[in-house]
């Protein structure tokens, strides 16, 4: 890069060259973040909704009496559940529905295993605590097993939101770092131009005019080396998401992932053009009151 | 239009504030007209530079209180000192020229800070350099100038903007007879246009040829504040 003078005499150094490097680096590990970030949120949203609301029940020996004896013990829980308000989409899995849900555990040919196997129910839940609810069901077909996402759900969510906290730590960390760096690239130019500062000071310049125009470059610097960095992360994110994708189907994140993070990513760069803007100012103002 | 009244300064040294600090000028009382002109005489170390660092809001009076143009020093916030300093022209005994910007650039310094079209600033310099004979070598760069070229490269930058107060420390030392002689018609001619005028030398001869208000200072106090026989007005 070669060196260039402004109006005010001001040189553009070789203190500074490094810069945009750093700021690179540093994006480069904020988009990896900002990707942790928005995963975890989209994980948490989605354990907090469908995952938290599943209901399942189980009921031993479907087709024998109900308590009472007007029906069988799974039509009487059918017939509970759809009466019971906060349960919605009450569904018995067909045997084939069965079959692949056991086929993990018991192999293809579960169905010729002949097992006493319970009926399964599946539904949505938002009727808070399952208790009063197992109890009923138990009632009128004793043994009845219900469960609910919930318990899953608020671990997982926890586990997200310490995700997301710390992938927020980073990025917090990658802007003081970043931060930093643009102080300390300051602090070296102004020691080569202390000479000349000090001189078009004591013409009259302004602090102003001074910090702008390190600011100035400082911001360009600093929104370059972010632009890089972003677009070097770019197919590090592709590969990571492809590595995510059949885990993130697996447990029914949301398709839009990418674009929330493809939305995100050129946020990257205005911001550090505002941390190099701000940074230089602060520095570059302090570092005035010390020359007169 | 400048005051000193009963000022004192020390330069730091280091450990706490005040306990053995040199005392650099103590009690200076002066002041100085608009329009006035002031040889500042003295041995070399008597204070003279210091006063003149007073003057330009380099460094501030551990005591007393200064006035610059009409305003008090001690009053002026950073860009009031920076709008005051664009008022006052320095000719520094050792040039302060930028050595990476031509002998154009760095005339045309003062005005680029005061943010003048750049039409305006090439008629200005242009016309400075012709007159200190230096339109030759306006691209050069000041390293591969003599010293005189030098000082008055640093002579045209510190009037290009025609400032109503004028410092100049040893302004002819680096100059020949003609120079210096050229100089102080300079000097002369903007103090007759109203410019406020304070020379610093240790010369004895200078202000001889030049009769003006002398103020003399020796080991930091003002020793005489001699106002007879003045030229220069005030």
């Amino acid at each position: 890069m070669a060196e260039r003078v402004d109006a005010l005499g001001l040189r553009t150094g070789k203190a500074d060259r490094l810069l945009p490097a750093l700021v690179a680096a540093q994006s480069f590990v904020a988009a990896l973040a900002l990707a942790g970030a928005l995963a975890a949120a989209a994980l948490a949203g989605d354990w907090r909704g469908e995952t938290a609301s599943a209901l399942t029940v189980q009921v031993t020996s479907p087709n024998d009496p109900a308590r009472d004896g007007s029906a069988t013990r799974i039509a009487e829980v059918l017939t509970r559940l759809r009466d019971t308000p906060g349960v919605a989409a009450a569904h018995q899995l067909t045997p084939d529905e069965l079959d692949a849900l056991l086929r993990p555990w018991l192999g293809a040919d579960a169905a010729a295993l002949d097992l006493a196997l319970p009926a399964v129910i599946t539904a949505r839940w938002t009727g808070g605590a399952s208790a009063p609810l197992a109890a009923a069901l138990d009632s009128v077909a004793p043994g009845t097993l219900v469960t609910t996402g919930a318990g899953w759900a608020g671990r997982v969510a926890t586990l997200t939101a310490s995700i997301r906290a710390c992938a927020v730590a980073i990025l917090v960390l990658v802007a003081l770092v970043a931060a930093a760096a643009v102080a300390i690239a300051t602090r070296a130019r102004l020691a080569l131009e202390r000479g000349t500062i000090e001189i078009i000071h004591g013409l009259g310049a302004l602090d102003s005019d001074i910090a702008g125009r390190f600011a100035n470059r400082a911001t360009a610097l600093a929104a370059f080396g972010a632009a890089a960095g972003t677009v070097a992360a770019l197919p590090v994110l592709a590969w990571l998401t492809a590595l995510a994708a059949p885990f993130a189907a697996g447990i029914g994140a949301p398709p839009d992932l990418p674009s929330a993070l493809l939305l995100a990513l050129p946020a990257l760069t205005p911001a550090a053009a505002v941390i190099g803007w701000g940074t230089t100012q602060v520095t570059v103002r302090r570092w005035l009151r010390g020359v007169a | 239009m400048v005051r000193f009244d009963d000022v004192w300064l020390t330069y730091r040294r280091a450990g706490p504030p005040g306990e053995g600090d040199p005392e650099v000028l103590r009690g200076l009382t002066f002041e100085i007209p608009a329009g006035g002109f002031r040889w500042l005489t003295g041995a070399s170390g008597a204070g003279k530079t210091s006063v003149l660092r007073l003057m330009t809001m380099a460094v501030r009076p551990f005591r007393g209180r200064i006035s610059l143009l009409g305003a008090d020093v001690a009053n002026v916030n950073r860009r009031e000192a920076a709008f005051l300093r664009r008022r006052i022209g320095v000719v520094y005994q050792d040039f302060r020229l930028l050595n990476h910007l031509s002998v154009y650039d760095n005339v045309a310094l003062p005005l680029r800070l005061a943010r003048r079209a750049e039409a305006d600033i090439r008629e200005q310099v242009f016309d400075l350099l012709h007159w200190v004979g230096l339109l030759q070598k306006c691209h050069a760069r000041p390293p591969a100038l003599s010293g005189g070229e030098q000082q008055r490269v640093a002579i045209a930058r510190a009037v290009v903007g025609r400032p109503k107060l004028l410092l100049a420390d040893e302004p002819t030392g680096s100059l020949d007879e003609e120079q210096a002689e050229r100089l102080m018609l300079l000097i002369t001619a903007l103090n007759q246009a109203g410019t406020t005028v304070v020379v610093a030398t240790h010369s004895v001869a200078l202000p001889r040829r030049y009769p003006a208000p002398r103020l003399r200072i020796a080991d930091g106090r003002l020793l005489e504040e001699d106002i007879a026989g003045a030229s220069g007005g005030g």
